[in-house]
């Protein structure tokens, strides 16, 4: 893990967040360091209830550590106030969450244009924005759907959208293909790898290896902490053929 | 190339051998581009000498194997049918890796953990050239849905990985 504090746009030192006491203490992330570049597409792998949501809760500042620090470029957000908080989510993070979470009496543009509009853009602007993410998630004849006559996929490549409204600092992203097929997962990973291509910065938890294989980094989590970690980047085995037996 | 697949292949026409090539490029995709040019002339050849196809000069006379056209002699009909019925599975091979940790452990040549790392690295590559064909393909293409196959078994095998990391974690602190 590099330690240039300086170009990392999340840093985490010494996160922990504990839950109950005495004899049902659960540690859900247990001493975590991390810092994440600006560009760098991350993935956070680990069994289900190994912590990964917690982390990124506490990395996107919707929970608040019990011990640790959390910094988002370069300013710390574990200490700040709840207004401050709640500002600096509009502001600057973007979530992507397995049930995508949109509104369901809105339509998809309008709750692409919603967090835009929460970030203090103005109306016009927010909804010049929502058409252009709207149909870079190839979704524009889909604009004036409601949610509930969306597919799964369309509905997470929507959430995808909503996320980047607000033109964040970092996109967040918990088990974004776990409520989807194989082939909606490979819309969703085209997407992820198109945004990593422009430049935005990306946190994944998932147990989905397909996911993890598209990172520039994998990282393993264990009983809320990290075991292993893997560069991805350059190293490709650059032979498909071996990916199957075509000699006899 | 697998012998049955050649054949086969002519078993809705008579055809050249570079027809037979392209047909094998469209359904494989990228994954056919590791196929050697001469591979499907020399199967066709072994096919030949086998007495389950027949090659015929093509009508401008030329003796060249790519002017043949190859079409299918009773006994390779037969062979087809076969094949097509057979329903033998391709086997991976985890009892070697299995062996390989417990026989690391045993003798203390290495961590069996460290092992699982290095292995899960390998597959992860693998995933990630994998998945990137399958993303570079139309929707629905015969090489998508092989690649599709091959991610999955990819995943499969990683999940195992998992399971090894876990069962030798607890080995390790129980003992």
């Amino acid at each position: 893990m590099s330690d240039a504090a300086d170009t990392s746009v999340l840093r985490a030192r010494g996160l922990r967040k504990q839950y109950g006491k005495g004899e049902g203490l659960v540690r859900a992330v247990d001493g975590v360091d991390l810092d994440i570049g600006a560009g760098e597409t991350v993935a956070v792998m680990g069994p289900s209830g190994c912590g990964k949501s917690t982390l990124l809760h506490l990395l996107g500042g919707l929970d608040r550590p019990s011990d640790g620090e959390v910094s988002l470029n370069g300013r710390r957000i574990d200490d700040i106030g709840e207004k401050a908080l709640a500002r600096m989510r509009r502001s600057a993070v973007g979530f992507v969450f397995q049930a995508f979470q949109l509104m369901e009496e809105l339509t998809a543009i309008e709750n692409v244009e919603l967090s835009a509009l929460l970030a203090g853009h103005s109306p016009r602007a927010a909804r010049r924005r929502a058409e252009k993410l709207l149909e870079q998630v190839g979704l524009t004849d889909r604009a004036r759907f409601l949610p509930s006559a969306l597919s799964g996929g369309q509905r997470q490549r929507v959430a995808i959208a909503r996320a980047l409204s607000n033109e964040p600092l970092v996109v967040l992203a918990d088990e974004p293909t776990g409520n989807l097929d194989s082939a909606a997962t490979l819309d969703v990973l085209r997407l992820f790898e198109s945004l990593h291509e422009s430049g935005q910065t990306l946190v994944i938890v998932t147990h989905d290896a397909r996911i993890a294989a598209t990172a520039d980094r994998m990282i393993s989590m264990r009983d809320g902490a990290f075991v292993d970690e893997t560069r991805l980047t350059g190293g490709t085995t650059g032979q498909l053929g071996a990916l199957v037996a075509l000699e006899d | 190339m697998q012998q049955e697949v050649v054949l086969a292949m002519l078993a809705k026409e008579p055809s050249h051998g570079y027809q037979l090539r392209a047909r094998l490029r469209d359904a494989l995709g990228p994954l056919g581009d590791a196929m050697n040019a001469g591979q499907v002339y020399v199967t066709l050849t072994r096919l030949e000498k086998a007495g389950l196809l027949a090659a015929e000069r093509s009508a401008d006379g030329a003796d060249r194997s790519d002017r043949k056209v190859y079409a299918l002699t009773p006994d390779g009909q037969q062979r087809v049918a076969e094949w097509i019925a057979e329903v033998g599975w391709p086997r991976p091979d985890l009892a070697e890796f299995h062996l390989k940790l417990i026989v690391a452990a045993a003798a203390g040549l290495a961590d069996p953990l460290t092992i699982v790392d290095t292995q899960r690295r390998e597959l992860l590559r693998r995933l990630r050239d994998a998945q990137r064909a399958a993303m570079a393909e139309p929707d629905r293409s015969d090489a998508a849905l092989l690649l599709e196959g091959i991610v999955l078994r990819l995943q499969a095998d990683l999940r195992w990985l998992e399971a090894c990391e876990t069962n030798w974690t607890h080995r390790r602190s129980g003992s």
